[in-house]
């Protein structure tokens, strides 16, 4: 119970009114720059960066994590009202999150997003507070084996975003996958796909990506049929701004799932917030099949509950895992670990010791930072769904200028505008032709993950592959991934016998 | 709450484009200059550029210092820019070792000849380690069990041809190990490098000694040796040039100024570097950061880094890289 003393301590600590202001502003601050398509919370941390020559760490810190939260409470917004995600933890929301505010369910649907992100930070920060120093054992106890054994079953878990047309959707999966490997291969060096093109040496980058395909091509997608079917789309939010005490029972499975799942990602380096997400909307998709009355296709809050809090989740146990082990898993996270390095403190296992007063004060700003955060949220749902009331050529031009905005901020290089436009083209095509998005993204994040780990594992094996199937996470994943495969195969056949008799 | 988003992003925007505008308006060096950072937003260079930002300004000798971020092909894309901006004085860019690797690696059509290099400023060391229940405790070990099976030893470091990957190539090179046989994980930072070796996934890791010091304090690494030319002050490690091997391929950074300035702009841009690493704000950054201070200007940096980028090629290309 000494890390409880030790958090009131650091809740004395950030309970200073100035702190408050700084969660507060940090909070605005990330929310807005979460919201923007493109601009993720590591580009607002980055900025703020040299204030932390003139603030003290304390302060500093408090508002990094309100910024850090914000950003991720906010990319799920216009990823509900608008379907174009700000990063890529909120491309999961948008497969629900979007047909539940089209169905005229906005203010609902941001609120079990804001509610899940409060519920996964909540849990993850509780954690983080209590098991900090076992962290570092845990993660200890992941290589590359236990990467590709986490990629494969996150694959077969999101291949049901896939199922419903298999030719297409595995079309895009390996479009994918083929955007995932350009560039400079990190091993031999050798270059793919970049056709001598310098700019293309480092790859395309995931948010150039997502928000070309999601952001750009819905505006497309619009724009093309804005005088054919005005009227089909109007999407009047309607009913209560909160809610139902139905909804929320709905909600509250999903919400937990989501956390559990998205814990454990926070400690490993394993891509961020963006994997955790995809399998949590894989699993509440799949449970939903075996219910009465299936409800992921229409609007299911569950499937927007669950990648909001597996999303979260993993953000606070990363931090964590920063504090802790001075191992960065995002790049917010690796920004932090310089802010830190500016104020001459080396995060790891002997920052709990040096300055305690600096950790303990993070930490409980962060549960400060969650709370201010679902008080600016829930309320406000019901005002960002008057977004929707825009009139639709200047809300989605204003929307193509954001994307513009955000991708020449992070690089500034017009050659990455000019690809966001071509790929936004792209994402337009698929669109017209029914070519599920989802895939495409989920084969850009788990690819290099599967790639580098297999290549990973077998280098250090010298060749071998039994290395796979050495330790015991590996093979518990491939259990678990036989079984689930096992009754998915065994529900179609039994499904196709019932459809002869 | 739309206004905020609207706030936020006008003034992010304002922020790039203004830097790009004061780099190419005015004359006065000293009033305004722009330092490119030819790498992303928290990276190496990255924090390079903005300490300089702080001292240039903190002391007073710039008004007003701007960094922009152009990523990319180890600093190539960021070097190519800047080749273009003929006798834009205002604006400077950050270099270093990582950026000579990035021109041998990618085949860069411009090096560094195509600007003018102001000065090389600091340096920092690299440290190699092991997991703490490895079976070396001295490079001695290391090295015997790695020239009993040179591919089964295990590195683990940067990107490959990154300075770490190097620093193995001439250890092997020294120890007449062919370089291309060398097994070598590249990771993105000395974070995921440590990981990899607490995992038991690799062997010995090549990274910054001021990404593990606090790592080998803990008692979670050994520290087998260092790269730097002399002992680290009140560090306990010996270094690999005493036990010796030859490995002398240091971190260094500096910056470059554009080319087709005038002489009279050149010397002012010296003058303004000289002064910013004799101002108590650049020596406090480089105790905080533990970069070591390494100056050199004029035809001795020029000399040095002709030198530089000959081995560097020759080394990646050992490394059939």
């Amino acid at each position: 119970m000494e890390a409880l003393g030790l958090l009131f301590e650091g809740f004395a600590h950030a309970f200073t009114p100035l702190n408050l202001l700084f969660v507060m502003i940090g909070c605005l601050l990330g929310t807005a720059v979460g919201v923007l398509p493109g601009l993720g919370s590591s580009m607002a941390v980055a900025l703020l960066l040299p204030m932390t020559f003139a603030l003290d760490p304390t302060a500093a810190f408090i508002m990094f994590a309100g910024v850090y939260f914000g950003g991720l409470f906010g990319d799920s917004t216009m990823a509900i009202l608008m379907n174009t995600p700000g990063q890529a933890s909120a491309i999961a929301s948008t497969f629900e999150g979007h047909k539940m505010a089209r169905a005229g369910r906005a203010p609902q649907a941001l609120a079990t997003a804001a509610i899940g992100a409060f519920i996964g930070g909540m849990v993850s920060c509780i954690l983080v507070v209590f098991l900090a120093p076992a962290l570092a054992d845990f993660s200890a106890n992941f290589g590359p084996a236990e990467f590709f054994a986490l990629a494969l079953f996150a694959f077969v878990a999101t291949s049901s975003v896939v199922a419903d047309s298999v030719l297409k959707g595995l079309a895009s999966l390996v479009l994918g996958l083929g955007i995932a490997t350009v560039g400079i291969d990190s091993v031999s060096g050798t270059e793919r796909f970049s056709f001598g093109v310098p700019q293309l040496f480092d790859g395309i980058s995931l948010v150039t990506v997502t928000v070309a395909v999601l952001a750009l091509g819905e505006v497309f997608h619009i724009a093309s049929r804005i005088r054919r079917d005005p009227a089909a789309r109007a999407m009047r939010p309607a009913g209560r701004p909160f809610l139902s005490r139905a909804e929320f029972r709905e909600a509250l499975p999903a919400w937990l799932r989501g956390t559990g799942i998205g814990l454990p990602f926070g400690v490993v380096p394993v891509g961020g917030a963006d994997v955790p997400t995809f399998i949590a909307y894989g699993t509440e998709r799949s449970l939903d099949r075996r219910r009465k009355d299936p409800q992921f296709g229409k609007g299911a809050i569950r499937g927007l509950a669950a990648p909001e809090a597996a999303g979260n989740a993993t953000t606070g146990t990363a931090m964590g895992a920063l504090l802790a082990l001075g191992l960065p898993v995002s790049a917010t996270a690796a920004i932090m670990l310089a802010a830190f390095q500016q104020y001459g403190l080396q995060p790891g296992p002997l920052l709990f010791e040096r300055a305690p007063e600096l950790v303990w004060g993070l930490l409980a700003s962060f549960f400060l930072a969650m709370i201010v955060l679902l008080i600016l949220n829930l309320p406000f749902a019901p005002l960002w769904a008057k977004l929707l009331l825009i009139p639709r050529p200047y809300l989605y031009g204003g929307i193509a200028v954001f994307c513009g905005l955000g991708v020449y901020a992070t690089s500034s290089s017009t050659f990455d505008l000019f690809m966001l436009l071509t790929i936004g083209l792209l994402g337009f095509v698929m669109r017209r032709y029914k070519v599920p998005l989802a895939p495409l993204l989920i084969g850009m994040v788990l690819g290099p993950l599967a790639e580098t780990s297999l290549r990973d594992a077998l280098l250090s094996s010298g060749g071998d592959y039994g290395v796979f199937v050495a330790g015991p996470i590996p093979v518990v994943i491939y259990v678990l991934l036989a079984i689930a495969l096992a009754i998915s195969i065994a529900g179609r056949i039994r499904a196709r016998a019932r459809q002869d008799v | 709450m739309a206004v905020y988003a609207v706030v936020a992003a006008v003034s992010i925007t304002a922020a790039t484009v203004f830097s790009f505008q004061s780099a190419s308006a005015g004359n006065d060096l000293r009033a305004a200059l722009t330092v490119i950072a030819p790498a992303g937003v928290g990276g190496g260079w990255d924090s390079f550029a903005r300490e300089q930002q702080q001292a240039m300004r903190g002391a007073g000798i710039v008004n007003n210092v701007q960094v922009v971020n152009i990523p990319g092909a180890g600093g190539t894309i960021g070097l190519s820019t800047f080749s273009t901006m003929h006798g834009q004085a205002n604006t400077i860019m950050a270099t270093g070792a990582v950026m000579l690797g990035g021109i041998a690696l990618n085949d860069s059509p411009v090096d560094l000849s195509d600007t003018r290099p102001i000065a090389r400023i600091a340096e920092d060391y690299n440290a190699l380690v092991v997991s703490a229940d490895a079976p070396y405790d001295s490079m001695e070990d290391l090295i015997a069990a790695w020239s009993e099976d040179p591919d089964g030893i295990v590195w683990t470091g940067g990107s490959a041809g990154s300075i770490d990957h190097l620093i193995i190539a001439q250890l092997a090179l020294d120890q007449d190990l062919p370089a291309s046989e060398i097994t070598f994980i590249p990771k993105s930072g000395g974070g995921e490098a440590i990981q990899t070796l607490l995992a038991g996934t690799t062997d010995v890791a090549v990274t910054g000694y001021n990404e593990v010091e606090d790592q080998i304090a803990a008692g979670r690494v050994k520290a087998l040796a260092v790269s730097s030319p002399e002992r680290l002050e009140g560090v306990d490690i010996p270094t690999l040039s005493e036990l010796g091997y030859a490995v002398d391929l240091v971190n260094w950074r500096g910056l470059l100024a554009p080319p087709g300035i005038t002489d009279e702009e050149f010397a002012e841009l010296e003058a303004i570097v000289a002064e910013t690493r004799e101002s108590a704000e650049w020596q406090e950054s480089l105790q905080r950061n533990r970069w070591e201070d390494s100056f050199l200007t004029g035809p001795e940096l020029l000399e040095f880094i002709d030198e530089d980028q000959a081995r560097t090629t020759a080394l990646i290309e050992e490394l059939g890289l």
